[in-house]
Parts: structure tokens; sequence; C-alpha cells
């Protein structure tokens, strides 16, 4: 499949990402968006590591030229499972104050 | 020369010291002693210089510099010549009879007021001495200020009178509008000549061109307007009645006042060369003697009247200078001080009397209770109008005999003026000692004649009115004995040399024009005499002309309508309008602005999550299509799409 | 040595005060301190070793800037000037009671150290670090001990100033890149190569900063607020002094420096500074506020200064270096008059007062000195200045001499007037219960009454004292 394909599929899926955080006040669906955006990157991470890497290997056998891409997508999946854990426990946090994941009723701070 | 001539201010100078710092702890009786004697002390001085001058003595004396630049150096000299030495004469004499009356005249006062007024007399003779004995400008320009000062503090001398505190005000102001003309001629002299002493001056007056001697003088000529309280700047003279008796008689007789004929006198080389200006003083001069002789025509203020007629008389010194009198208007300087002084304080002794009632119609018939004031007032009276043999007769002769040369108008309305002060002298005379008495006498404080501190003066007084002016018989009448004449020769021989010899009178026209003159005065004196006699009193306004002149033809409230008002209300427009509006309200606009600005930005800030969102994004994308310029950009979407 | 000790006995003083919470302590150290500054300043005029008046040392080498302090005439003067003042001032008010003193007395010491530093500063970057900490402790001052308004006026004031103090920062480190070596040195900026068209931009850069500090016309809108809403005693710092660091910095940073663009503009800032006299001298005459009129005259006052700085006149300069001084010690020998008045009174209202003089006569008496001064009547130390100052003024146009003339005028009226309202006339309800003032407080103005006096007969030791700085002035010139 042609890369193009790739960055295709992963810009929608960035853009569905941004639309959602921008247009859903539901705290819970925000959180779900930014998944998709981190996920989309991911996607593309690893899309553009297969390319590299298919090339490199095609010059020399034991080049691991481009397999950092991947590795990336390890360091971004444990943090944004960090951030999932700590995201999750403020929504449930302010679940349990306003008994709403609506995120207009953040705006307290403000004054 | 003698180094006593700073002994003359020095005595006055320690006066005012003593009698200020000690006010609380000295006894009235030495209070007065120290502030009279300090003033004898310094006319013994005088007297003593004075001789020397005679003797040929005199010259300048350098006590230390006032300040030296660059540029410019101001000693602080003394000049002892013939025109001040007789000044010194007038002003520490006649101050020293004046302090004698106040002694008792103000004994009512209590002990530390009684000082205060001391202290202020003794600076003022204090400041008139430097005025006439400083051997330049500036240190003439101290004593002339210091006279305003010293005015100011003695007008408003019974401060608690909100009245008599705007007259005081007003002298002081007054003056100050004439100082400012006396400055910027000190400037110019300074930036044409590079100094202020007058020898050095006179000298270089060479090197002015006419136009600047025409402006030197006239603006000198403003200053003296203030001081010697000609038209337009006269107003201040009568107002200063505010203050006690005997201080009038200072200021009109002794100080303050002649201070402008003096100014001029010593500046007499410049004035000569500046006719346009002589021709501004003699008119000036002239339309303030008749102007203010009008108005004393319908005073009814026994001290208002003497103050009129000091501007009308001061208005004759001016003519004689305009005309190039000079030694006519010393000598009338002389002779007024003399007669002026005796008035004054004729007029404090019936005040005195009278439990200080100033209004002539609330009076009459006082010459047989106060006898000695009444017969001085007399001498006084007949001095004023130019009675031959006394004193003012000769003076204001010389001074129309002069006018007379200069132009026949000028003696014509000269002669008017002096018909006019006969009459209005002697409608006060006889309002106040003839007639019946028009007064209710208080059984416990019956009118009384006043006690010797007040009578010898007067009498001392009297008899220099009436011998005063021997000492310048004109020529017509006895050949060189003008004495005067021929004792200040010296210091207008620069003018004596450049005026234009004027065709003279033969001896019979002078007899024949002055003896006409005398004749008229007589006719009217008696004319007066009468008609004042005759007269109701009545105390209701007078309508028409006589109303116009008892209100001074209006003059302080056409200033205050037109000039202080209009003022006021621009200055209230100033600090009302344009500072708080304009000019403060432009700054505090700009902080507003900034305020403004701020309270919108802050708006973006919403608290929304979604619109900081929103804005990271579009930011995003702004920065993006910055970043990567869009050829690049295009290559890139091309790439993938 | 001298300047360093100059700076240092009020910086120490001042700070060390801030420990002391007893009122009388904080008092005593800030009147011994002052002392012993006012008796440097003294030495430094009674001729020292030329070495000790200069003081030199690195400070930020990086930037080219060094910590260099030297003395002239005018140094000397305004540091003389300076130490009187601060004595006397603490004198007035000794007897009064104010809330936390040591913090007070603090910052009153460390804003005598700025302003004495401004006027030894002969780097401009140190001039300006020290510019600053003048303003820095009177910003407190007025914020924390002020009246009513205090915390709007101080503001603006802070701001106004501050906004001048910007625009000098810049000129000053534009000029620096232009100094050969990139110093700040006041002898290296004397030699930066600039072309016509700098010249006059850092000219009315450096000027408008000074403008504001002096002020003149129009930018003198912050001063009747702040001299209204300070304590009197930060007033008569601010008076007395601190508008004689824009005089003293025309002196010193602009005139030498740009004497071309000086020239070329002398009309408008003259124009500005004779409007500016009588604008004030009008608003004084209408003016109930007792201690906004002193403001007003001031700013009258100020204008014939520095319409008189830009006339390139020796006598004029002269004339400025003589009323800078005199100009000091009158207008604080006004405000602690001003001062008395208001405490006795409770009321700064000139309609509410009348009759003083009955029942305070020694305060009277100083107070018709002390407004006879600040007419310029001869014999009065102000009378000297003025005098050359109009000399000046009229050789370069007799117009404008005449015209700022009229303010002589004005002067008398409007303090005249003040003089009348305040002491004559009957007893006002307010007046009722009035007693003279307290001992310290004769005392602080008998020597401002000396001083007028002495200054007013013979001024010739001030003029001597400020020659090298006229001299130096019409060189550059």
């Amino acid at each position: 499949m042609p890369i193009n394909y790739y960055i295709f599929f992963c810009l929608t899926l960035f853009s569905i990402g941004i639309v959602g955080v921008l247009t859903r006040r539901n705290a819970i669906i925000i959180f779900m968006c930014i998944e998709l955006m981190l996920n989309a990157v991911n996607l593309l991470l690893v899309a553009f590591s297969k390319l590299h890497h298919g090339a490199a290997l095609a010059a020399a056998p034991e080049s691991t030229a481009g397999a950092d891409g991947q590795i990336f997508v390890f360091f971004i999946m444990v943090v944004a499972a960090a951030e999932v854990s700590v995201g999750l426990a403020i929504i449930v946090m302010m679940y349990r104050n306003i008994h709403s994941v609506d995120i207009n009723f953040l705006n307290r701070l403000k004054n | 020369m003698s180094h006593l001539v700073f002994l003359v201010p020095l005595f006055p100078l320690l006066g005012f010291l003593i009698n200020g710092l000690g006010r609380n702890q000295l006894s009235k009786t030495s209070i007065g002693a120290i502030g009279t004697g300090a003033i004898l002390l310094s006319f013994l001085v005088s007297v003593r210089l004075f001789m020397q001058v005679l003797n040929g003595g005199g010259g300048v004396d350098t006590l230390f510099y006032l300040f030296k630049t660059s540029d410019i150096s101001v000693p602080f000299a003394f000049q002892v010549d013939a025109l001040s030495a007789l000044f010194l004469l007038i002003i520490t004499g006649i101050g020293t009879l004046i302090h004698l009356y106040s002694t008792a005249y103000m004994h009512e006062e209590s002990a530390p007021h009684f000082a205060r007024y001391f202290a202020y007399l003794n600076l003022f003779v204090f400041s008139m001495l430097l005025l006439v004995l400083g051997s330049g400008f500036v240190i003439m320009f101290i004593g002339w200020e210091g006279v305003g000062l010293c005015s100011y503090l003695l007008i408003g001398y019974w401060f608690k009178n909100n009245n008599y505190n705007y007259a005081a005000r007003k002298a002081f102001v007054m003056n100050r509008i004439g100082d400012l003309g006396f400055l910027l001629a000190i400037f110019w002299i300074i930036s044409k000549l590079g100094t202020t002493e007058y020898a050095q001056v006179f000298e270089g007056v060479s090197k002015l061109s006419t136009s600047d001697i025409t402006a030197i003088t006239l603006l000198l000529f403003v200053g003296a307007m203030g001081k010697s309280a000609q038209i337009p700047l006269y107003t201040w003279l009568p107002d200063a009645m505010a203050g006690p008796t005997p201080v009038s008689a200072l200021i009109h007789a002794a100080t303050m006042v002649t201070a402008g004929i003096y100014m001029i006198a010593r500046t007499n080389l410049l004035y000569t060369m500046a006719p346009f200006t002589q021709c501004v003083v003699a008119i000036t001069g002239l339309a303030t003697a008749l102007f203010a002789a009008t108005i004393a025509l319908r005073q009814n203020d026994i001290k208002k009247v003497l103050a009129y007629s000091t501007v009308s008389q001061l208005g004759y010194m001016f003519l004689g200078l305009g005309v190039g009198a000079y030694t006519g208007a010393v000598f009338h300087v002389m002779t007024h001080a003399f007669f002026k002084a005796l008035l004054f304080l004729g007029a404090g002794s019936v005040i005195h009397a009278m439990h200080h009632e100033q209004d002539i119609r609330k009076m009459g018939g006082l010459h047989k209770r106060l006898p000695h004031t009444h017969l001085t007032f007399l001498l006084g009276c007949l001095a004023i109008a130019g009675i031959p043999p006394l004193s003012g007769f000769f003076s204001k002769d010389e001074i129309l005999a002069a006018a007379l040369q200069a132009s026949p108008i000028y003696y014509v309305l000269g002669l008017a003026g002096a018909l006019m002060t006969a009459f209005y002298m002697f409608r006060l005379y006889t309002l106040t000692f003839l007639g019946e008495a028009r007064f209710q006498e208080d059984a416990h404080h019956p009118v009384h004649e006043s006690p010797w501190q007040m009578t010898v003066p007067l009498w001392i007084l009297g008899i220099l009115s009436v011998v005063g002016g021997w000492i310048g018989f004109p020529e017509w009448i006895l050949p060189d004995a003008h004495r005067l004449e021929s004792l200040l020769a010296p210091i207008f021989a620069g003018s004596t040399a450049l005026a234009t010899e004027h065709a003279h009178l033969t001896h019979a026209q002078e007899w024949m024009i002055t003896g006409g003159a005398t004749l008229a005065i007589v006719l009217v004196i008696f004319l007066a005499i009468r008609s004042s006699l005759r007269k109701q009193i009545s105390s209701t306004p007078s309508t028409g002309l006589a109303g116009i002149l008892e209100n001074k033809w209006y003059v302080d409230e056409i200033y205050d309508n037109a000039i202080v008002k209009p003022l006021q209300s621009f200055a209230d427009l100033l600090k009302n309008v344009i500072e708080k509006s304009g000019i403060d309200g432009l700054v505090n606009g700009v902080g507003k602005l900034v305020q403004y600005g701020s309270r919108q930005i802050r708006l973006v800030q919403s608290g929304q999550v979604g619109n900081y969102l929103l804005i990271m994004v579009l930011s995003m994308v702004v920065f993006f299509l910055v970043w990567f310029n869009d050829s690049t950009l295009m290559k890139l979407l091309h790439n993938i799409f | 040595m001298i300047p360093v000790l100059l700076i240092l006995i009020p910086l120490i003083t001042g700070i060390v005060s801030f420990a002391f919470s007893a009122a009388d302590m904080a008092k005593k150290i800030a009147l011994v301190s002052s002392i012993a500054t006012l008796g440097v300043a003294v030495w430094s005029v009674c001729c020292p070793p030329a070495s000790a008046l200069r003081f030199d040392e690195a400070w930020l080498p990086v930037m080219g800037a060094r910590f260099t302090l030297e003395m002239d005439g005018m140094s000397k003067m305004l540091c003389l000037l300076t130490g009187i003042s601060f004595p006397v001032i603490f004198l007035a008010i000794f007897r009064q009671e104010t809330k936390s003193p040591a913090a007070f007395y603090g910052w009153m010491l460390l804003s005598q150290a700025g302003l004495l530093g401004v006027f030894l500063a002969a780097d401009a970057l140190l001039f300006y670090f020290f510019w600053e900490l003048a303003l820095i402790p009177v910003y407190f001052l007025c914020s924390i001990w002020g009246g009513e308004r205090r915390i709007a006026v101080t503001f603006k004031f802070f701001i106004y100033t501050f906004l001048g103090s910007l625009l000098m920062l810049t000129g000053i480190i534009y000029l620096s890149y232009h100094t050969p070596g990139g110093s700040f040195a006041l002898s290296a900026i004397y030699k930066a190569a600039l072309s016509e068209s700098q010249r006059n931009g850092l000219f009315w850069l450096f000027f408008i900063a000074f403008a504001i500090k002096m002020p003149i016309f129009p930018l003198h809108t912050w001063q009747p607020d702040a001299y209204e809403e300070s304590p009197t005693a930060v007033t008569m710092v601010m008076s007395g002094i601190m508008v004689k660091m824009g005089l003293y910095a025309v002196v010193r940073w602009l005139l030498p420096l740009y004497p071309q663009s000086a020239i070329r503009f002398a009309d408008v800032i003259i124009a500005f500074s004779v409007v500016g006299m009588l604008y004030a001298s009008f608003i004084a005459m209408q003016q109930n506020n007792l201690k906004r009129l002193i403001a007003y005259s001031s700013i009258a006052h100020i204008g014939l200064m520095s319409a008189a700085l830009f006339t390139a006149q020796p006598s004029a300069y002269q004339g400025v270096m003589v009323q800078m001084f005199s100009h000091g010690i009158n207008v604080i020998g006004l405000w602690i008059i001003a001062d008395a008045i208001e405490k006795q009174l409770g009321t700064r209202l000139l309609s509410e007062m009348g009759g003083l003089a009955q029942k305070a006569p020694t305060l009277a008496i100083l107070l018709v000195i002390m407004g006879l001064a600040n007419v310029a009547l001869p014999l009065t130390n102000s009378f000297i200045g003025e005098f050359m100052m109009f000399n000046g003024l009229f050789r370069y146009n007799m117009v404008w001499a005449a015209v700022a003339g009229i303010s002589i005028i004005l002067a008398a009226v409007y303090t005249l007037r003040m003089i009348q309202k305040v002491l004559y006339g009957t007893v006002s309800p307010v007046t009722e219960t009035a007693t003279d003032i307290a001992a310290t407080t004769k005392w602080a103005l008998f020597i401002g009454v000396v001083l007028i006096i002495a200054g007013g007969i013979y001024p010739q030791p001030l003029i001597d004292l400020t020659n090298d700085t006229v001299q130096a002035l019409i060189t550059k010139h």
C-alpha cells in the first residue's frame, strides 16, 4: 500500500479527534478524541517507520534505521496510559463533586 | 569721603531687628524710644553727610558685592551726593517726627503690636534709605521693592479687617506691576551696557541709541507710575488710607511715593535724551494732577481728600520732571513733604481727638477744641494752596513757570489744578474746623487736644511749611538766591547742557502772571470757605457729576470689571476646564485607554476550555501556514494527494 | 571617598532603621544619619583634595558600566541642599506621630541615598540606576503613608515618571552603542559620534524624561496630586530636591551632550516653560487648596528655571544654580508651614481658614517671610536667582522675558492671597482652637529663614561654588 493512504487515513483520524475535542462537552468523549489523535500519530509513526526500515533493509540487511519510530510509539502508548489513569481519576472526582462530566462546568477557576 | 554712610540705613535696620525680635519683652516706652531714636540717629548722621556734601564731599562707598559673575557684577554700594543727601534729610528728618508722633498716636495698641508697628516703620525708613543711597539700579530696586513690602505690611497693620487687607494687597500688586517695568528697564540697561551703576551708565549713555533710551526711560517710568501713584496705577494710594494715619504721613511725605520722582531725577540725563518719554511723563503727570484734584473735590473722608491731593501733587512733580524742571520737582518733593506730613499728622490729631471718626461731615467747629492742630493745619492748607510766602508757593511756581515755557496749555491746565487744590483743601479745612459742631460728644471721652508728642511735630512741620520754600527764591524775586538749584546743579549738569534754552520771561511778566494766579487762588479759597459754611450737609449720595466724583469716576469699579474679574474667570477656566478636563484629562485618558483595552482583551480568556482549544488549533494552523511558506506547503500537499 | 560616604551613610542607616520598631529610635537614627550626611556634604564644599571627590570602581564589566562618582560645583551644591534639607525635614516632623516609623524613616533615608546618587553619578547606567532608586522609596512612602486618594495618585505619579525614565533608558542604551568602546561613562558619552538627526532624537528622549521630573507644562499634572496626597515630609523631598533632579540632569546629561539640539529647540522649550509659568500662576491664583496652591506656585518657579537653562546665557545658568538651592530651601519652608497649618486646623481649604495670625504669631511671621521669599522679594535668596535668570532670558529674547515677568506680578497676587486667607481677617471656627507651632518645627523654620536672608544678602559663596559648572557649560556650548 502506498504511504499516501496511511497519511490520508491518519489525517482523517486526527481531524476527527480535533473536531471531537473542539465540539463535544463531555469530558469522556473529549478524552476519547484525544486518544484518537494520539493513535493517529502512532499509526503514522509506525507507517513511516515501516517505510524507512524497508528501504534501509533493502540496502543493508543488518540496518536498524527507521526502527526508532516504532520505539516512540511504545513511549507514547505508555505516556497515554499514564495520562488516561490520571485523567480518568480527575473525571471521576469531577463526577463525584458536580455530578456531571461537562467541561464547561470547569470554568470555575476563572475569577 | 566719610565712611559713616552705612550708619544711615544701619540704625533703622537695628531698630527693626530689636523691636521685631523683642516685641514680647520690651515695654512700650522703650519700644517707642528705640524706634524713634534709631531714626533720630540716622538723621544726625544724615545732617553730617549733608554738611560734607555742602563742602564738596560725597562719593561712592562700596560695602561688598551683592553678586559677581563672569558677565555682571553688582556692588552693594552707597552713593552720597547732593540729591541723595537732600533726600536723606527729608526721609530721616520727617521720619523722626512721624515716629515721635506715633508713640502717642498708637498708644492704645498692646505692646507686641506696638513693637510690630515700630518695627515696620523702621523697616520702611530703612528701605527708603537704601533706595535713595544705592549707587546703582539694583540697590535702588531693593529699596524700591522694600518700601512696597513695608507699605503692604503697614496698610494691613490692622489685619483683622479684611478690607484693610485687600487695600494692602492692592498696594503691593499695583506696585509690582510698576516694578516689572523697572526690572525690565534694568535688564535692558544691563544688556546694552553691562552695568547697573549710575556712574557707568551715565558715562556709557552715548553708546545707547535713542530708541533704547526711550524704551528704558519708558519702562522706568512704568515703575515710577506704580510707586508714585500716577494714572493708571494710582488707585492703591487712596486705599492705602487703611493704615494708621502716621503711616499715611510717612508714605505720602517722607518715603515711598517720592521714590518715583527721585528715580527720574536721578536718571535725568536719560530722560533729557528721550524727549518722547519726557512728553509722556509731563502729560501723565498733568492728567493725574487734574484727575485726582477733581476727585478730591467731592470726598468726605478727611484722609481720602489728603490722599487724592497727594496724587495730584505728585502729578505736578511729574509735570515738572517732564518739562525738564528737575530742580523744581525735587523742590516740590521737599516742600510737599513738609506740608503733606503736617496735614496728615494734623488729620491724625483730629481723628485721634474724634475717636477714629474720619468723616468730615460729622466734624466742624473744631478750631476751639484743637487750637494747635487747627493753626498748624491752616498753615499746611495755605502752603499747599500756594499762598506766598509759604513753601508750596515757591516750588509750585517753579514747576508752573517751567511748564509755561514748555507749553501754555500745560500752564493753564496746571493752574486749573492748583485752583482746584485750593478749593478742596479749604473745603476740607472749613468743614473740619469752622462752622457748627456736627458731632455728638461723649461725656466720658471729650474731644481734646493731642499730647505734646503729637503737637510738637505739628509745630515743627508747620514752621518748615512756612519757611521751607525760602531756600529757593526764584530769579525774579531775589537774584541768585536759589540755593537748592546751586546745590543740585552738579546732579542735573548733564541735562542742563543738553536742554534747549527757552526764551525767558521778563521779570515783569513773571510778577504779573504769578500775581494773577495768586489772586485767583485767594478768591477760590474764599469761595470754598463760603460755600462750605453755607451748604447744608447731607449724607445722601450726590447725583450727576458730583456723584461720579464722589465715586472717584468709578475707576475702581472699571478696573474690577475690566481687568480683575476677567482675569479671575480666565484663571477659573484654566483651573477647572483646561487643567482638569484638558491636560489632566488627556493624561488620565491614556491611562483609561490602557485599562479599557486590557478589560477587552481579558475577555479572550473566557475560562471555556473549548475556546482555548479552538484558539490553540487555529494558532497551530496559522503557525504552519506561516512557517512552511506557501510553496513548501503546496509541494507537501501535492505529494500527499 | 566623599561621594561614597554620601551615598553609604543614608543607605546603611536606612536599612538599619527598618530593624528598629521603636518610634524614637528610628527618628533618632534618621536625624543623626542626616546630620552626618550634612557634615560630609559640608566637608565636600570646604575644598577637600581633588582625589577625595572622585570614586571609580568596576561595576558591570560585561556591559561596560562602571561605578563612577564625581563631584563638581553643582553636585556639591545639590548635595549640600540635600544634606541640609533632610535634617530640617526630620526636625520639622520630629514631634509628629507616624505609623510604623521604622519603615517610614528607613524609606526616607533610602530616598536620600538615591537622590545623592543621582547628583554624583558620572556613568549613564549608574545615573539611571540612582534615578530609579530615588523614585522607588518615594513610591512606597506615598502609597503607604499618603492621604485618601493615595493609591490612584501614587500610581499615576509612578507610571508617569517611569514612562519618562524608560525613554531615557532607551536613549542611554542607544547612546552607549555609539560610544567608543561601548562605555556608559559620562566622558565617553560626550564623545559619542552621532549624526544630527540621531542627536535630535536622543535629545527629546532625554528631555522628556527630565521634563516630566521637573515638571514643565504640559507634563506637570502628576505633581499637584502627588504633592497633595503624599505625607508632607515626602512632599518636601519631592518639591525641594526631586524636582532638582530634572534640572540637574538637563545641565549634566542634556546640554553638554547635544548643544546644537538645545539651541535648535530652545525656542520651543522656552515657550512651553514660559506659558507654563503663567498657566500655573493663574491656576494658583484661584486655588482654594493650600497644598495645591504651593504645588502650582512651585511649577511656576520651575518653569522659569527650565526656560533659563535653554537661553545659553552665563548669567542665566548662574541664576539657575543659585535658584535651585534657594527654591529648595523656600519650598521646604513653605511645606513645613503648610503642614503645621493643616495639622493645627484639620483642613487645607483656604476658604475655611482665617485669623491665624492672632492665634499663632510666630507661625504668621514665618509664613510671611517664606511667602516673601516665594515672590522673590529683594534681600531674600530667590531674588538673586530670579534676577539673574530674568536677565539671561532678557538677553535671549526680551519679549519672552517680559511675558515671563508677568508671573512675578501673579506670584505676588497668589502668595498674598494665601497669606491673607490663612493669617488675616477674623478668626474662623477652625482657627479658634489653634496654637503656635512646636519648638522643633520652629527651629527647622528658623534655619530656613536664616538661609533665606543670608542667601539674599550674600549669595557669592553659592555663586563661586557653582562657577566651575557654569564655565564648563559655557565652553561646551
